[in-house]
């Protein structure tokens, strides 16, 4: 659906060139959700508005939906939309008003927009707020009305940026159903955001992006898994050096670290690792306080690659 | 086909924006007003005066107020502009395959239709103080002012695209409107002045176009005044759009 290669923008600035996107490669697959996570400034935005057609790339190759990005931008701007962090609406018209005049600009019959805008407002549940100007909207309001407005024409490719930043946890999970329902109805999903949760649980597979380089890129579980697999802690009462010493050296340990009276095993599958660890304890008598086990984060990728938690970063 | 079709429905959107904005409709209206009771009169007492044309106060005065009218009506579009900027809505348009004339065409012709109606509204309010209008002068004072209209608001939104903030555009609107505004002699004609000042005047392309309004109401007629004033305000037209369409084209970043 999308192909990029060594997509890059530099922007001038008054010292000099900025390297906003430094070469970007990816390849999102047809009627996945694909996300693209990364610290605020580290260019994700200013890739989506490339892909998207608002800023022409500085150089580097890209394919959205079949047509080429810098030689076709009218032919992709039918096959996509794009949900700004913004917002889309004006604040003085009602929502269905902005759904119809959206559809007929790609070229829809009014009765066509009219039935379709119903059809959004029912499905985004909007009835109650459609015929009121959108400044009486609430955020989730606000934000189902930008999904909808980029979705009048049944794009085959949406482009959401940052979707649920500013909103409250329960309009972010209303938010995330609807994404996936969209994905269960074949169109394809490019998201930018900055919380790792949100990359986490919605996405099929992921690029991190930071200062405009892809650092890791692949399925939440996979890229999780590349750091360190599992991390198990082992809580003991006494000796937690002999713990660390008996364990350390153990097949299916990669690292170990202890800290106080603790252990911190980093394992492939922790799943596997535990009932051997116990076994490992229990034969040298050594009485287990507690037993956990961690899976890694995706900040812990991003730490790996960049050296710092995305938290702060972000 | 598809560029007209969208300048219609941009046009349908704006002028709905417009109305649902009923403060914007009053201050349309009530300003030229205001300038009809609270100004006009002072004049009655000028007309006397050598040098002041023919004509009367009001016929002196009432046209060069809807050149004035077209003038701030138009410079001050931008600020909806950088508005809609802000709330993403310009880029909403951007990603769609609408026509990038017909995004400025659209406001365009809104801007036209509000300037027009508000100069009707004007010269209706304007005829029991004196003024004697004829129906093709109104017709084609109405030309003048939507030659102006689409001219002065292309080059708002370009200024407002370029600038993207009210900050920095609005002293540029207010530094650029208020010697256009003083070198166009609309306020007092421009025949009282003194002749430094009149050819200065002459390089600033309103004072024809108030010259022109003013013989289509003082019965000169179609003179050439007219004819002056309405080539240069449509090649005023021509210009604004042509650096505004450039303007909608070229990226927003």
């Amino acid at each position: 659906m999308i192909e990029t290669h060594n997509l890059r923008k530099t922007f001038k600035s008054r010292r000099g060139p900025v390297d906003a996107v430094a070469g970007v490669d990816l390849d999102v697959k047809k009627g996945e959700i694909f996300g693209f996570l990364g610290p605020n400034g580290a260019g994700k935005t200013t890739t989506l508005r490339m892909l998207s057609t608002l800023l022409p790339p500085t150089s580097g190759e890209a394919t959205v939906a079949g047509f080429d990005l810098r030689r076709e931008p009218a032919k992709v701007r039918y096959v996509i939309g794009y949900v700004s962090q913004e917002g889309s609406s004006a604040p003085e018209i009602p929502g269905r008003t902005e759904l119809v005049i959206q559809g007929r600009l790609y070229g829809m019959t009014k009765e066509r927009a009219i039935a379709r805008a119903a059809e959004l407002i029912e499905s985004l549940e909007l009835a109650d707020c459609a015929d009121r100007p959108t400044k009486t909207y609430s955020g989730g309001q606000k934000r189902r009305l930008d999904i909808g407005i980029g979705l009048m024409h049944l794009p085959q490719l949406l482009f959401l940026d940052e979707p649920t930043t500013g909103l409250d946890p329960q309009s972010r999970a209303r938010m995330w159903d609807e994404v996936r329902r969209l994905r269960d109805t074949g169109t394809t999903v490019f998201l930018t955001t900055h919380y790792l949760e949100e990359a986490d649980a919605l996405s099929d597979r992921i690029a991190i992006i930071d200062h405009g380089k892809i650092v890791a890129l692949g399925t939440p579980d996979a890229l999780k898994r590349q750091v360190a697999g599992d991390v198990v802690v082992v809580g003991t009462d006494q000796a937690s050096d002999r713990v660390l010493e008996l364990l350390r050296d153990q097949p299916f340990v990669r690292e170990a670290t202890t800290a106080g009276d603790v252990v911190r095993l980093y394992v492939d599958r922790g799943e596997t690792a535990m009932p051997q660890i116990i076994r490992v304890l229990d034969s040298a008598g050594i009485p287990l306080a507690s037993l956990s086990l961690n899976r890694p984060s995706l900040d812990d990728v991003f730490l790996r690659q960049t050296g710092r938690s995305l938290r702060e970063a972000a | 086909m598809k560029m007209l079709k969208d300048t219609w429905l941009m046009f349908q959107r704006y002028l709905l924006v417009f109305l649902r904005n009923p403060a914007w409709v009053a201050i349309g209206v009530i300003q030229p007003l205001l300038y009809l009771v609270l100004f006009a009169p002072l004049l009655k007492s000028l007309v006397q005066v050598p040098g002041f044309p023919a004509g009367g106060a009001y016929n002196v005065f009432v046209p060069g107020l809807l050149i004035q009218l077209g003038l701030f009506g138009a410079s001050g579009v931008g600020f909806g502009l950088i508005a809609e900027l802000r709330a993403g809505v310009i880029e909403r348009f951007r990603v769609t395959p609408v026509s990038r004339f017909a995004l400025l065409l659209g406001r365009a012709l809104r801007d036209i239709l509000t300037l027009v109606v508000q100069s009707l509204i004007l010269l209706l309010l304007a005829i029991p103080f004196g003024l004697k209008p004829t129906v093709v002068g109104v017709i084609v004072m109405l030309g003048l002012v939507a030659l102006i209209g689409l001219g002065m608001s292309s080059l708002a939104y370009a200024a407002a695209l370029a600038l993207k903030s009210e900050d920095s555009y609005a002293p540029l609107i207010f530094t650029l409107s208020l010697p256009l505004l003083l070198l166009s002699g609309v306020l007092l004609p421009l025949d009282l002045a003194p002749g430094w000042l009149q050819d200065i005047a002459k390089a600033n392309p309103l004072s024809y176009a108030v010259n022109a309004a003013r013989d289509l109401f003082n019965g000169k007629g179609f003179d050439q005044a007219v004819f002056e004033g309405l080539a240069i305000m449509a090649a005023l037209a021509v210009v604004g759009v042509l650096i505004g369409a450039r303007r909608f084209t070229r990226a927003i970043a």
